[in-house]
């Protein structure tokens, strides 16, 4: 439902607002809808159409139940697309409807701005909406259980994308089907360099070129390695070699396109709600707020910016990190002559009124992803003034415990739960394992383990669309293992 | 788009009540769910149904939070509800609970366990009466009068009369024409059963017994509280004496002594014959005991308590043997010896939780 006048007119001048901040937007439509239509589009990732699927209803009863319960109730919801879509949730009081609009413009600024959401789909509204047409298609001429079990398969697999790729040229692929092992088209020959007749056999030594042919032939001998190179993005190799039928490869494609869309969100948590957080809080305490609003207004802020123990609270660090960039290059905090500076009482009260601080944050919102921007900004300082901390499980006491405030082992920490959208980096070696076609994955393991039985529920799906037997290689407990399914039953192996 | 979600939610649905069914005899084995059952559901811990991926493990390796405290400072709140070293609970990671009907979990155990729906007893079956609204009438209350066929007959009367052309159109009813609805009485078929429930709380009877019987005296109160529109319960205890008890005290008494398991036959028959005569009811009387009676003297009281009194007015009888350590499990030789080939008298022996499925399916899965 469209907005109420009221509304209409306070999305207005909200949006006015952040013009006049420097705010820069895709056109933003909002959407009046009532608590069971706000769970069911928190249920759809926020869309209004996505094809059927079980873990959507799953979804629905959860976020149902928690709101019956009181434990939790959405208040933004938006999408990233061309036009940007978000809901107002309908019997909200006045000042949150005002904190949700402000909120939702930062975001909308973010997803336009970001680079690191420059490749994504802008009208991936009408695309998820014709992956569901496409998918329920499918579902009429397969059967609607055989392409449930496939998607359940493909799901299962959905981070297994290259995240960054999308950033650097696509490689081409051999595009080459390892199954059939076919010849490379052409024979490569020893390199011959051109030379006088008589300079031939020094330029050309017969000795070197025949060792270069027998170089070439063993190396033809030996097949060919397949990929030739490891592949982060598993997704598309299943797609292009394995033994798929066209609408299992369809439906492939739309999971691997739906995950490369939502990915970004994934690697900007921190920094997308740290700057809507800031924007919301300027924009209404500098120009939005009714004096008789200015302690709901706290109080929702605050219960925003709360932090569950041993837990990070996006909203907070984030908003946290950007003041403290916005401050430092207000006041000239950087560079050599400031770090160099051992008088802590000078570096306290240090301004050289550079006044860069906001020119600054719109830089760091539009070239910054959450692991380049924490690694650059969480200084030694911030850790200190945000109280951070890392904690270990301690199994004496089996409780968890804090171990210490120090700023690089918290940084590591921290980076380490950020790399790679926190998914474990996993790439695919092999296609033609023992030669017999079985698939190998390698693990990089750094320092953490998998979850072991997740890990073999998923190489079920995995051999569900490979057909042979799948190995994965990776640490457990510091030792090299190779887990594998054939698909009866799981083993692993010493490496 | 409401819609649309109903479908996924149901799809979702059918996916816990397989993973429920797949499990059955798990939940049946754990009494768990008895103290989660509400006035008509029951809430049922499920592993958590999920997409498996390949993901890190559990973050025993810690991580970076924000607050006060000292290095050493726990963070995770208070001792208590800690238990058994067990970390990991990152947000999101509990574990789905899913409400079902009682209905619905004895429709589950029903299919699981194929038990045949219960033909109640043929001719002593009950009937009650009820009004069903059938016909028209040309008397009756204004709040039951019907208006379409009040109209009906006024147009026709006026078409009749010719005063429809006359009037243009309008058409008045008068009192002749006044239609209601009427009903008659009709005898539907009501089955009520009431289940009493018997069992030795004598020094052998230990905990680990109870527990067996409550959680069989659920599942069976589950099925058949399905399978009758009204129900009720009876609960008597006995050692060397029996007495009728409320549910709580039946499955928490503890008592010393001996056994004598006349005792309780008697008071199970005098409470039928007090409340539930047998040609308006079902009646099922369930025994359970660890199989030891006072003495052989009583044991032969009992089945002519059993063959005289008891038979000929329950739908079936039925006998638990919970197997104890002190036990010598007699009385069900005992039975089986008097009643070898009676369809009246169901016994079954249960040596441990994982028994108890067993044990229902031969109870109720003769349809009786």
């Amino acid at each position: 439902m469209s907005l109420p006048r009221e509304l209409a007119e306070l999305q207005r001048r909200i949006r006015d607002v952040a013009s006049s901040y420097g705010l820069d937007f895709f056109t933003t439509v909002f959407e009046m809808v009532s608590w069971a239509e706000m769970n069911t589009v928190a249920a759809y990732d926020g869309f209004p159409v996505r094809y059927p699927h079980w873990r959507f209803g799953m979804a629905f009863d959860q976020i149902s139940k928690s709101y019956s319960w009181g434990l939790s109730k959405i208040y933004e919801l938006v999408i990233n697309n061309d036009p940007c879509y978000a809901y107002l949730l309908r019997g909200n009081s006045m000042v949150d409807q005002k904190l949700v609009i402000a909120h939702v413009y930062a975001h909308c600024d973010f997803f336009k701005n970001n680079l690191w959401f420059a490749p994504t789909n802008r009208h991936m509204i009408d695309e998820l909406a014709s992956h569901a047409t496409r998918i329920q298609r499918h579902g009429q001429a397969e059967g609607h259980e055989d392409v449930e079990t496939f998607l359940d398969s493909c799901l299962s697999l959905d981070n297994m994308i290259d995240i960054y790729s999308p950033y650097s040229p696509r490689r081409p692929r051999n595009g080459k089907n390892g199954h059939n092992g076919d010849e490379p088209e052409e024979r490569a020959k020893p390199v011959r360099f051109e030379a006088k007749p008589y300079m031939e056999s020094f330029i050309n030594p017969p000795k070197f070129i025949e060792e270069q042919r027998q170089e070439i032939d063993e190396a033809r001998r030996q097949p060919a390695a397949y990929p030739e190179r490891p592949e982060r993005d598993i997704l598309r190799f299943l797609m292009e070699e394995a033994p798929l039928r066209s609408w299992q490869r369809d439906v492939l494609s739309m999971v691997r396109d739906e995950a490369y869309y939502f990915a970004p969100q994934r690697l900007t948590k921190i920094m997308n709600e740290g700057w809507a957080s800031y924007w919301h809080s300027r924009m209404m305490t500098e120009k939005l707020l009714d004096p008789s609003e200015v302690v709901d207004f706290a109080e929702r802020h605050s219960g925003a910016m709360a932090v569950q123990p041993g837990q990070i609270n996006p909203y907070k660090l984030g908003i946290e990190l950007f003041r403290n960039v916005e401050e430092r290059w207000d006041k000239g905090r950087f560079g050599k002559e400031y770090d160099e500076c051992d008088d802590l009482d000078v570096k306290r009260n240090w301004d050289t009124g550079l006044g860069r601080g906001r020119e600054k944050i719109f830089e760091v919102r539009r070239i910054y992803n959450d692991v380049t921007f924490v690694d650059e900004f969480l200084t030694d300082g911030f850790c200190e003034d945000a109280k951070m901390f890392t904690w270990e499980f301690n199994p004496k006491t089996g409780r968890k415990e804090i171990t210490g405030r120090d700023c690089r082992e918290i940084k590591d920490k921290l980076l380490q739960s950020l790399a790679n959208g926190g998914q474990p980096v996993i790439e695919v070696t092999d296609g033609n394992f023992r030669n017999r076609g079985e698939l190998v994955l390698s693990h990089r393991h750094d320092g953490e383990d998998l979850d072991l039985g997740q890990a073999g529920e998923t190489m079920r799906h995995l051999h569900h669309l490979w057909t042979r037997p799948v190995h994965i290689e990776t640490m457990l407990e510091g030792r090299p293992r190779r887990l594998s399914f054939d698909g009866e039953s799981h083993e692993t192996a010493d490496l | 788009m409401v819609q649309k979600i109903d479908l996924d939610h149901t799809r979702f649905r059918q996916i816990v009540r397989g993973s429920i069914r797949r499990d059955l005899r798990k939940h049946i084995a754990n009494g768990s769910l008895i103290a989660r059952r509400g006035e008509k559901t029951v809430t049922i811990p499920l592993p958590r149904i999920q997409i498996p991926r390949f993901r890190y493990g559990s973050n025993e390796g810690g991580g970076v939070g924000q607050g006060q405290g000292d290095p050493g400072d726990p963070i995770d709140g208070d001792e208590a509800g800690q238990g058994q070293g067990e970390a990991g609970d990152k947000a999101g990671e509990h574990e789905l609970e899913v409400e079902v009907s009682l209905e619905e979990l004895a429709r589950i155990l029903g299919e699981e366990l194929e038990l045949p729906n219960i033909q109640p007893r043929g001719k002593k079956q009950l009937t009650t009466e009820v009004n069903r609204y059938t016909g028209i009438r040309r008397v009756g209350p204004a709040s039951l009068r019907h208006l379409k066929r009040t109209f009906k007959r006024a147009l026709k009367r006026e078409i009749a009369s010719g005063n429809f052309e006359r009037s243009g159109g309008v058409v008045v009813p008068v009192p002749d024409d006044m239609r209601y609805r009427s009903w008659e009485p009709r005898m539907i078929p009501e089955s009520n059963a009431v289940i009493v429930y018997m069992m030795d709380v004598s020094g052998s009877m230990g905990d680990e017994q109870k527990e067996i019987v409550r959680i069989e005296a659920f599942w069976i109160d589950t099925w058949l509280k399905s399978q009758y529109k009204q129900i009720e319960t009876r609960y008597v205890v006995h050692d060397a004496e029996a007495k009728e008890v409320d549910e709580h005290t039946f499955f928490h008494l503890r008592e010393s002594g001996g056994t004598k398991i006349s005792s309780a036959y008697e008071l199970c028959e005098s409470i039928i014959a007090a409340d539930y005569p047998p040609e308006e009811w079902n009646i099922y009387p369930f025994h359970f005991s660890d199989g030891d009676n006072w003495s052989g003297g009583d044991t032969a009281r009992c089945l002519d308590l059993l063959r005289e009194r008891l038979l000929p007015k329950v739908n079936v009888f039925c006998y638990g043997q919970v197997r104890s350590t002190y036990g010598s499990g007699q009385f069900k030789n005992d039975l089986d010896g008097a009643f070898p080939n009676d369809d009246l008298v169901i016994t079954s022996d249960i040596p441990d939780k994982d028994g108890i499925m067993g044990s229902i399916k031969e109870f109720l899965g003769t349809g009786q």
